[in-house]
């Protein structure tokens, strides 16, 4: 007997609860896991954020006196894991990926909607697990890198409940990223070509290949080390013959990647955002797409940049700066396209476009320290100093997390039919771009100074530009409060956005807001030119 | 059009100077004191400028954009339907991988008046053990060089001491102690986690590796006491992990020596 289902019935409306609680439920609609996703790795946000202030305190002066030296490590630990695990990845590829991508591609769900519903919810155990950790017997302490032997030498309980929780969001990603690569190659929309998707879905393919490729790397990796602390494997430890290089390497073959995860889905993203509100179609649109694939063909051969003072050999050391500096050639590509998709355009000077326009600078300048740091002689100096902390907190904070408020207030209408406050969104700006970097532009000369990273003392001599660093941090915890408030006046009474708000060509806007359950009422619409501002096309509105 | 060149060229001209000048009057670097620190101060001086120009250059043209093009409350309709320009992509893509490629060779340059592309090696006797494999560091001199000369000293680490060894003398210091001029040759190995060895005065550091033996080679040029930092996370006291390394003259360094050496003892 074969068993067949009936779409019809399986996606049944009746049998999913309705109104807010649809998103405390197994929902199979692409949107409400998309906001599941944004929510939940918003709360992980404020955690991972608490967790940052704390480190800021601890550093507003040069003695170790706000928490116990093994606290602080755990804390460090905890907040870099979170951040990247709980709030960026799942955020720029889950919550906007869902949301997104259908539209995009003319469907009216995901490839795999169970598998989507699956992948999310593995991420609160996951969490919730990392964060209750710390009452077990102490939370990991050996970073988020976990590099043996540390990770086998301190409290076990901790590092193993760390390695499950990571190996968890990492299937979680795994899972999403073949969701999303099936969805953009086989679910277009009869008619629509490759060429003519929007930016966001080359990006999410170009992720999606990345995660597939390299997650399971750290999968494996994570299992062997966690063979070593419990079964007294010898993998990685130096004591029973093992390599820890070895585990270097592998943990990097994923992790360098994974800064192209976070931060390719934020390209895309903005180059949605940026066309919107300039009034201008993306310049260069098949650049574009090949410099998202260069990236990731580049991201896949440039680990061991990471270990330059680790055990590399010379001629390791000259491939991977080279390979390294010339990521800067497509990443260099798209940001003067950006500009150039700013120039002549009719700009609007909203929260979305201010918090883009704030990413261009930061990570312009991320980019170009990460240049930098590709040169071996550069990187001895620095490597493992406040210098490399503050550059990729210019990619990662600077560069993506812009994007993803941006992002927020951008599609914040569609989702809900309401506005945000434009008041509240520039002060938001104004305060965060502030605060952000009198937070971390100052950690540049500490790191050339001789202060290394994670550490919870240092030399009297770094307190004062400690202190301006730690002021930039208060300036960014206050700077969720403004964004706090004028989400929930504006999900309760904000102005009436109406369906397209923003006059926007791309397929999203082009149905109700919010949209309906399958997202749209009749056939989804052939968008040819999700760029063609400009034309006719958009003259006529 | 003459007149929109001019401005063009100007403001670039203005870029330009700022970033030399900068460039060339800010130190954001500690005192120079081993031959290393001079050779990255060089590359760190054009690494410098060239980033402030390009920094300096994308952020005028955001804000410009954003004053120049804004829309202004009488404006209705769209922007110019501009979808992309060839020769404008051709230009971009070519000036950075050609900025990319002198950088890189001009790192390798560096790279190799640092010594780091020559053969490692600590001396011939360790060599010749098969169980020891040295898999990396910085090295400053050629091989002959380094059995004649050089000052050899083994650095152990552990949770949270770096301990010197003077195999000439037979003793052991919590102080490292050099003096100037000298080429001094470290072989590095960890007792239990993953260490470093940083002196920020000397632009150096090498991570001390446990089950694998790696070198550092430097030369210290002023004489002066310096901190030896531990760079990699290694446990809750990674922060109080430091020591000293004091460089001084041969006279004063000799003394030193000889006040702490064991003497062989004589049947």
């Amino acid at each position: 007997m074969t068993i067949s289902i009936d779409p019809q019935k399986t996606n049944n409306e009746s049998l999913q609860p309705k109104g807010w609680l649809r998103y405390f439920s197994f929902s199979l609609d692409h949107k409400v896991i998309g906001i599941q996703y944004l929510v939940c790795g918003f709360l992980f946000y404020l955690i991972g954020g608490t967790l940052a202030s704390a480190i800021r305190i601890e550093l507003a002066s040069p003695m170790s006196d706000f928490m116990p030296r093994d606290v602080y490590n755990q804390v460090l630990t905890l907040h870099g894991t979170i951040m990247i695990f709980l709030w960026i990845v799942p955020v720029v590829n889950g919550a906007f990926g869902n949301y997104l991508i259908p539209f995009y591609v003319g469907a009216r769900d995901m490839a795999f909607p169970r598998l989507n519903a699956v992948a999310f919810w593995l991420i609160p155990p996951s969490g919730l697990m990392l964060v209750a950790s710390y009452f077990v017997e102490g939370a990991a302490q050996a970073g988020w890198t976990a590099y043996p032997p540390l990770s086998i030498t301190t409290p076990q309980s901790g590092q193993i409940i760390w390695i499950l929780s990571v190996l968890l969001l990492g299937g979680s990603s795994i899972f999403g990223g073949i969701n999303f690569i099936a969805t953009i190659i086989k679910l277009r929309r009869p008619g629509l070509k490759l060429m003519q998707l929007p930016m966001y879905c080359w990006a999410m393919l170009g992720t999606s290949l990345l995660v597939v490729l390299s997650t399971p790397v750290l999968a494996g990796t994570l299992i062997l080390l966690s063979f070593d602390i419990i079964a007294n494997t010898g993998f990685f430890n130096p004591v029973l013959g093992g390599n820890v290089v070895v585990y270097q390497h592998l943990f990097w073959f994923y992790s360098h990647p994974a800064v192209y995860i976070m931060v390719l889905p934020a390209f895309g993203l903005v180059s949605e955002i940026l066309p919107v509100h300039a009034r201008k179609p993306l310049f260069g649109y098949t650049t574009m797409v090949f410099s998202i694939m260069g990236i990731v063909v580049l991201g896949l051969v440039v680990w061991a940049h990471h270990m330059f003072t680790s055990g590399t050999p010379p001629w390791m050391r000259l491939f991977f700066t080279i390979a390294t500096a010339f990521i800067a050639v497509p990443t260099g590509i798209k940001f003067f396209n950006w500009v150039a998709t700013l120039w002549g355009g009719k700009i609007s000077i909203n929260s979305a476009m201010l918090f883009s326009c704030g990413f261009i600078i930061n990570f312009v300048f991320g980019g170009i320290t990460g240049v930098a740091l590709a040169q071996v002689p550069f990187d001895i100096h620095v490597h493992d100093t406040y210098f490399v902390v503050a550059h990729f907190h210019y990619i990662v904070y600077g560069g993506t997390v812009f994007i993803i408020f941006s992002s927020i207030y951008h599609w914040f209408p569609k989702v809900t039919g309401k506005m945000l406050n434009e008041k509240l969104g520039i002060f938001h700006f104004i305060i965060t771009f502030i605060g952000f970097n009198l937070c971390f532009a100052p950690q540049h000369w500490l790191g050339l100074n001789g202060m290394p990273r994670r550490v919870a003392e240092y030399d009297p001599q770094f307190q004062f530009v400690n202190q301006i660093s730690s002021l930039g941090a208060l300036l960014m915890a206050i700077s969720t409060i403004p964004f706090l408030i004028n989400v929930f006046l504006s999900v309760r009474n904000g102005k009436k956005a109406g369906d397209n708000p923003w006059n926007a060509l791309t397929p999203e806007w082009l149905t109700s807001s919010p949209p309906p359950v399958e997202n749209w009422e009749g056939e989804a619409p052939l968008v040819e030119e999700p760029y063609g501002y400009g034309k006719k096309l958009s003259e006529q509105k | 059009m003459l007149n929109k060149n001019f401005y063009l060229i100007l403001i670039i001209s203005l870029v330009f100077a700022i970033s030399f000048w900068i460039g060339f009057n800010v130190n954001l670097l500690p005192a120079e004191a081993s031959i290393n620190a001079p050779i990255y101060d060089e590359l760190f001086k054009i690494l410098f400028i060239i980033g402030l120009i390009i920094f300096i250059g994308m952020t005028i043209a955001v804000i410009y954009s954003l004053f120049k093009f804004r829309k202004r409350n009488d404006q209705i309709g769209d922007g110019i339907a501009l979808e992309g320009n060839l020769s404008l992509e051709i230009v971009w893509t070519i000036i950075p991988s050609i900025i990319v490629l002198l950088i890189g060779l001009y790192s390798y340059n560096i790279y190799d008046r640092m010594g780091g592309m020559k053969e490692l090696n600590h001396n011939h006797e360790m060599m010749s053990s098969n169980t020891e494999k040295i898999w990396a560091g910085i090295s400053q001199t050629s091989d002959n060089e380094i059995s004649i000369n050089n000052l050899s000293i083994e650095v152990s680490a552990m949770q949270f001491a770096f301990l010197f060894n003077y195999p000439k003398g037979n003793f052991i210091s919590g102080e490292l102690h050099v003096p100037v001029d000298q080429k001094v040759s470290m072989k590095m190995e960890s007792k239990d986690v993953i260490h470093a060895f940083w002196v920020p005065e000397f632009r150096i550091k090498q991570d001390i590796i446990p089950g694998q033996p790696t070198i550092l080679n430097f030369t210290p040029t002023k004489v002066g006491k310096y901190p030896i930092i531990c760079a990699e996370l290694c446990g809750p006291y990674h922060g109080g992990m430091r020591a000293s390394i004091i460089v001084e003259e041969e006279s004063d360094y000799n003394e030193w020596f000889n006040k702490n050496k064991k003497q062989e003892v004589n049947l």
